[in-house]
């Protein structure tokens, strides 16, 4: 009863979101510069969230998300570009395959533990990226050219998608099982949960809303190329759910928003740029040592609670 | 009690970020202002916008901020001579971090933000393609001074990017070009070519090169090929001494091919090599040792040693500013001013279409690093550089024309 009360107000809340930014768009106040940030503000709060229920839900360590954006973002360029399948086909089968290789990775791969995974799915994510590099239908090294097709609307309803999906998932049973593999594995175990099942089933969720993100990348910025989808990207993504606070869905989103508006204000200073992006980095952790919002979610800042479909 | 003081914590650093995000906003709020007057009274506003989309920082910063250093001292320099009829020129410089989706909305902050009347395109064929298509949109003429990749003025349809132009020769000239100084004044008849399998860059070069060289009567004895990273040369080396040939082309890199050059002459192969602007760096020397870098041979943009009087004058105005020797990215960068400057000054205004014909349609412009018009493709066609190494150093050896 109460999560539904939660779902419809998040539900409506985003659509005033949407209605007023489409309101904005449509009177000409938000011009193209502003709305290509809102896009790649959506898409970095896809990243985000995908690698939070990795990360912050089931207290896995991956460090190769870029590499599932890759798969999302060639496979549905290919979709688009080469086949000349519409664009909503090409997003699903970009998200879909890349879920295909989460799966394929996860199997083997979260048996593993703490750096020992680390290592192995950054591992995975370059092997990802070097087949790409060595495949000529896709362009090799000098990348794939895509068409702008995207709009604020598929980047927003795609945030939407991810974040009712991935919330409602740490609010079920299955995200029930997740959170006790982060809070004690062992513990799990002996309580009969099959603790490789969740974290595959967390690992693979994630894979599927990165590859959604890369697919609408792909289709934003004109060009898609290998060394774009390199571990830095991982570490990119990796910064915005540390520094919104493991565990934090709300935080991974504003940290996403936070950061695309400092590197967005900070173009303008291209001498001193990644110096005061790296200061902000700093402060933040300095004062906020569990990130912007700890394990807290947004909606528990206020008394009366169970406004926003986030919290349980 | 704890959660008081977290909250308050919590308060000093939004208070923290929001003064900081206040500041960057002011600065922000104010260039936009300067510009949309600028914008809005096109035609009698004193200053001309040209916007520089570059890598300044990120995985290929050297690039950028080399062409930006170039940039910048032509800017002064028509700027001290009176500017583009009686106008002076701005510079507006926006950092792409090396990455595509920030060169593209470095692209559309120049065209929507700042109303820039052209735009120096990033360094990198993939950074420039990025940009391309707000280019076209805009209309605003965008030049790169080294995407050197074919598809960025052509797409692979054979549609043209209109308002996109280069400064810089395309990757399959340079084969060229060491194909001809390898018949003509070496001549070579027996050739060998050893490429790097992994790179874009060298494969063109290898192709246009076999292609030229078969034209010019040679023959290719042995076509071998490495992969980036490898170490070890020998075995093939070995293959190509015993094919005999009398010149080996090695397009690539300067991180394997220091290697090549070194275990090359340590096999005792003599031949004469020849590479390709990728070698361009002192790390070269310092693989291969100066001995075996003799009787080698590379193409290039320009060399700062070139007697011509007007490179000179360059190196010196450029030495005098920075206090060191310029670059090819320099000297592309300064260029890449010039030839703007040269396409308003011809279409008489600032209008986007007016100045991307006058682009196209630019004949024997006489530049820095060579003279040039532009095909129907809107590449300049210009004479290459060889130099030759001579006891670790670059000495220039000629100018081929294409």
């Amino acid at each position: 009863m109460k999560k539904s009360k939660a779902f419809w107000v998040f539900s409506a809340l985003a659509l005033v979101i949407y209605a007023v930014v489409q309101g904005l768009i449509s009177s000409g106040i938000i011009d193209l510069y502003y709305q290509n940030i809102l896009v790649q503000m959506c898409i970095n709060i896809m990243l985000a969230v995908s690698l939070h229920i990795v990360i912050g839900i089931t207290g896995q360590f991956s460090i190769g998300h870029a590499g599932f954006m890759a798969v999302g973002a060639y496979f549905s360029a290919i979709a688009t570009m080469k086949l000349g399948l519409p664009l909503p086909v090409g997003l699903a089968l970009g998200a879909g395959v890349a879920a295909l290789a989460g799966l394929l990775v996860g199997l083997p791969t979260l048996r593993l533990k703490g750096d020992y995974l680390a290592i192995a799915t950054l591992g995975f994510a370059e092997i990802i990226r070097i087949i790409f590099l060595n495949v000529d239908y896709v362009g090799g090294a000098a990348g794939m050219v895509v068409t702008n097709m995207t709009t604020w609307t598929y980047a927003f309803a795609g945030v939407v998608i991810t974040i009712i999906v991935i919330s409602n998932f740490t609010n079920s049973r299955h995200g029930r099982g997740a959170i006790s593999i982060r809070e004690d594995e062992i513990a799990a175990d002996a309580m009969g949960i099959n603790t490789t099942y969740y974290k595959v089933v967390a690992f693979t969720i994630g894979s599927l809303f990165a590859g959604l993100a890369g697919a609408i990348y792909a289709h934003n910025f004109f060009i898609i190329q290998p060394t774009t989808f390199n571990f830095l990207k991982s570490f990119d993504i990796l910064i915005y759910v540390v520094l919104g606070g493991l565990g934090s869905l709300s935080g991974s989103v504003i940290a996403a928003i936070f950061l695309t508006m400092v590197t967005a204000f900070l173009a303008n200073f291209p001498e001193t740029r990644m110096i005061i992006y790296s200061l902000v980095l700093i402060l933040v952790m300095l004062y906020r040592p569990t990130g912007l919002m700890g394990t807290k979610e947004i909606t528990s800042l206020f008394k009366f609670g169970k406004k926003g479909g986030t919290k349980p | 009690m704890a959660e008081k003081k977290t909250l308050k914590r919590f308060a000093s650093v939004f208070l923290a970020s929001s003064l900081i995000m206040g500041a960057l906003a002011g600065c922000n709020s104010e260039g936009t202002s300067t510009a949309g007057g600028g914008s809005s009274s096109d035609t009698t506003s004193d200053v001309i916008k040209i916007g520089a989309n570059l890598e300044l920082s990120g995985a290929v910063a050297s690039y950028g901020s080399s062409i930006a250093n170039g940039a910048e001292l032509a800017v002064e320099e028509i700027n001290a001579a009176g500017g583009i009829d009686g106008k002076q020129i701005q510079l507006v410089k926006v950092d792409n971090k090396s990455e595509n989706s920030e060169a593209t909305n470095a692209a559309i902050k120049l065209a929507t933000q700042d109303k820039v009347t052209a735009m120096i395109a990033p360094a990198t064929s993939g950074n420039v393609i990025a940009t391309a298509q707000i280019a076209n949109q805009y209309k605003i003429p965008t030049v790169t001074a080294s995407g050197t990749a074919p598809n960025v003025t052509e797409n692979e349809d054979g549609t043209l990017n209109d308002f996109v132009f280069r400064t810089c020769f395309i990757d399959p000239f340079q084969g060229i070009v060491a194909a001809n100084f390898a018949s003509n004044e070496l001549g070579a008849k027996n050739v060998a070519i050893y490429a790097d399998n992994a790179s874009d860059y060298a494969k063109g070069l290898a192709k246009s090169f076999k292609e030229q060289i078969e034209a010019n009567g040679g023959t290719v004895v042995a076509e071998e090929a490495y992969v980036a990273d490898d170490t070890d040369f020998k075995s093939t080396l070995t293959r190509i001494k015993s094919a005999n040939p009398d010149f080996i082309f090695i397009p690539g890199y300067y991180e394997e091919v220091g290697l090549i050059v070194k275990q090359a002459r340590e096999l005792g192969i003599e031949a004469p090599l020849m590479g390709a602007d990728g070698w361009d760096s002192p790390t070269l020397v310092e693989l291969a040792g100066a001995e075996a870098l003799n009787n080698t041979f590379i193409t290039n943009h320009y060399s700062s040693q070139d007697p011509e009087e007007t490179i000179q004058g360059f190196v010196e105005a450029f030495k005098g500013k920075y206090s060191e020797s310029p670059n090819a990215f320099h000297a592309l960068g300064y260029d890449t001013v010039y030839y703007i400057k040269d396409a308003i000054e011809r279409a008489g205004s600032t209008d986007g279409e007016a100045i991307q014909k006058a682009l196209a349609e630019t004949q024997d412009l006489s530049l820095i690093t060579g003279t040039f018009s532009v095909d129907e493709k809107h590449n300049p066609v210009k004479s290459a550089t060889v130099l030759e190494y001579v006891d670790g150093n670059q000495v220039f050896n000629s100018k081929v024309n294409p």
